[in-house]
This record gives structure tokens, C-alpha cells and sequence, in this order.
């Protein structure tokens, strides 16, 4: 059944906050860290696991896969509440900075890239998603 | 009318799918018909949702009562939630082999938008150390950014300022993302894992790359859950106490 997956996801979903707000506490931040990250993890690996033993049937990965096409809108969504007037309100130093600070570093992605892989090997991993 | 609004009001997150499906609908449309799909649909999409946020204020197009479901879909629960939907999508062997570059690209962003923020704020006249730190942290994101203000007890006009920091970047971010993705090779599981370190605001991440490449979105999405932390972490701490024995 699709609430299987949707129930599995929500399970993976909580956990990770859970831990992220654990994290959070310990580390004194205010807030949660890496909460959909470990929630993550804790999918691939459960899935991993699943579809090994058989478990996994298409009807549940089909409750999870309806959340994960409903990113998009979701994030159509979110943007429609943004609070963009702020953008503006700031004045001139809150769109010199943003947009100087941020250009830097975006700049600074294919720098990084290069950490840990090769061109050769970027090109060819791109091919496999 | 008054009886069309009250339904509406009684279902709001139901008319924020039918809204939100709308948008999709023309977007897509006029990616189709009017750019050759050469600009995303999603893309499209995205940015109209930003035009329409102009429309109310603080929360956005949400301030509109009409529109009101519109935050609870596009509320950080729906989106973290949709999010780790997508890591079914996601490769565990790719994220393992940009483990490394992930983390390095976290605390090098968090570092270069602090202090580059902070530096451009410097020569725009805000001189003062608690200045200088909640606006590189703005330059972080427009959660860091607040956080630090309060933490180290900087003005109110100042925190104001690097909300709107946080935000202007986070807007450029969802609209210059797909415009930009071919220059800096972000094509790729391990340059959207480098991405989502060195950019960081999760909503802006999540925006871009969405409009981008879906298929990257677990990617970008996995490291900068964390950046916020540490951004929130080393500001108000580590950066406060380098500035105070530099300036």
C-alpha cells in the first residue's frame, strides 16, 4: 500500500529531526543540524536494505515517489512566500553584499569540485543519474 | 462572493494545490511554446512564485487571506519533507566519493560569505565589529544572520539589514542558478554536493537546483542542511573573536 512508503518516509523524516535537533542541542546552535541529511541517509540505507530482502513493493516506493514529485510545487510554493520585499528594504548594502558575496561563491564551485574527483570522473558520473 | 471566500478560507492548503498546479500548468506552457524549452519549465515557475510573493509581505503571497495555504505548502515541513523524498533518487556511492569536497565546500562557504560580507559592508561604512559580524553572517543566509545579530547584540537596523542581505542572495541564487550552472560545471552529483556546501541557504538551494536539474536536488540538499549550523556555529563565536584581534 502507498501509505506504507509515505509512513516509511515520515518515519525516516522524524528520526532525522530528531537527531538534527540532538545535534542542534549538544552543539548549542539554536535550531536543528543536518536533520534532512541524516533523514536521508536513513531512506537510502532502509531502501537499500529493503529491496535486498524483497520488502520493498512498488506500491510503497510509489508513496514516497509522489512526495518526491511533489518537490517542485512545493517549491513553487515557497518562493510565492518569501519575503522578497526585505530584498529590497535593506537598501543599497544589503543588495551590493548579497549579490558581491554570493557571486564569489558561486565562483568558487568548480574550485572545490576539483577536491576529490577528476574531471574524467565527474563527466562520466553525470551519465549514471 | 462571501460564500466562495469562506470556502476558500476553510480549505486553503486544497486551493493552494489547485494554485500552485496552475502555475505549473502555464509555466510549462510558455516554456513549451514560447522558449523551445529552452528555459525550464520549473525555472519558470519558480520565478513567477517570487513575482507573486510581491503581491503580499512578509510572508509573501501568503499575506493575501485568499492565499493563505500557500505557506503551509511551501512551509519549511513540506519542503524538508519533499526533500528527503528525493534521496530515493540519490546515488549513496556518489555522496560517499564527494564526501570530502562536501565538507571542505561547508566551511569554505561559510568563511568567504562571512568575511566577504563582511568586508563589502566594511567599505560601505558599517566599521563597527558587531557590524561587520552580523552582516557577513547575513551574507551566510538570512537565518545566520539574525542569530548572530541577537547573539552578540548588534542594533536592530543592522540585523534588519542582514535579513535582507540573506534574502537578496537567496533570490539570486533560485533565479541565477540555472543561468549560470554550465560556467561552473554544475552538472553533476559532486558539484551540487560542493554547491549546496558553498551556498548554503536552503532555500535558495533547494529553488535552484530544482529549477536546474531535479536530479540533482538530494545532492545540493544533503550538504546544505548543514551549513546553516555551522554558519550559526562559528559566526557569533569563532568569526566574532578573529575580528575583534584584527580590527
Amino acid at each position: 500500500m502507498k501509505i506504507y512508503g509515505v509512513a516509511i518516509l515520515a518515519g525516516c523524516f522524524l528520526a532525522g529531526q530528531l537527531l538534527g535537533s540532538l545535534l542542534g542541542f549538544w552543539m548549542q546552535i539554536p535550531g536543528n543540524m543536518g536533520g534532512v541529511a541524516f533523514a536521508m541517509f536513513m531512506l537510502i540505507m532502509l531502501n537499500e536494505q529493503m529491496r535486498k530482502r524483497g520488502f520493498l513493493m512498488a506500491e510503497t516506493e510509489n508513496g514516497i515517489a509522489f512526495w518526491n514529485a511533489m518537490y517542485i510545487p512545493i517549491v513553487v510554493a515557497m518562493s510565492a512566500t518569501q519575503n522578497v520585499k526585505a530584498a529590497l528594504s535593506g537598501g543599497w548594502v544589503a543588495i551590493v553584499v548579497g549579490v558581491l558575496a554570493t557571486g564569489l561563491c558561486l565562483l568558487l564551485v568548480p574550485l572545490v569540485s576539483k577536491i576529490g574527483a577528476t574531471k574524467d570522473i565527474t563527466r562520466s558520473s553525470s551519465n549514471n543519474t | 462572493m462571501k460564500l466562495f471566500e469562506k470556502v476558500i478560507d476553510a480549505n486553503d492548503l486544497v486551493f493552494a494545490f489547485l494554485v500552485v498546479g496552475v502555475i505549473m500548468y502555464l509555466s510549462y506552457w510558455v516554456a513549451r511554446h514560447f522558449t523551445n524549452n529552452k528555459i525550464p519549465g520549473a525555472a519558470i515557475a519558480i520565478t513567477s512564485g517570487l513575482i507573486l510573493a510581491f503581491l503580499g509581505g512578509k510572508k509573501g503571497i501568503a499575506d493575501v487571506p485568499l492565499f493563505s495555504g500557500m505557506a503551509l505548502l511551501g512551509g519549511a515541513m513540506m519542503r524538508d519533507f519533499s526533500v528527503v523524498a528525493t534521496a530515493m533518487g540519490a546515488n549513496y556511492g556518489e555522496i560517499k566519493k564527494a564526501g570530502l569536497a562536501a565538507f571542505i565546500s561547508l566551511l569554505i562557504g561559510v568563511f568567504v560569505a562571512f568575511f566577504a560580507g563582511g568586508t563589502i559592508g566594511y567599505a560601505m561604512g558599517y566599521t563597527d565589529i558587531k557590524d561587520f559580524t552580523t552582516i557577513g553572517a547575513g551574507a551566510c543566509s538570512f537565518i545566520v544572520g539574525p542569530i548572530t545579530g541577537s547573539a552578540i547584540g548588534a542594533g536592530s537596523d543592522v540585523i534588519a539589514i542582514s535579513i535582507a542581505i540573506g534574502v537578496v542572495k537567496s533570490i539570486m541564487i533560485t533565479i541565477g542558478t540555472p543561468i549560470v550552472a554550465k560556467q561552473i560545471g554544475l552538472d553533476n552529483p559532486h558539484a551540487a554536493m560542493v554547491f549546496g556546501g558553498l551556498i548554503g541557504t536552503t532555500s535558495g538551494v533547494a529553488a535552484g537546483l530544482a529549477a536546474t536539474n531535479p536530479k540533482l536536488v538530494p545532492y545540493g540538499a544533503l550538504t546544505a542542511t548543514f551549513y546553516t549550523g555551522i554558519g550559526a556555529l562559528l559566526c557569533p563565536s569563532v568569526f566574532y573573536l578573529i575580528l575583534q584581534a584584527i580590527l
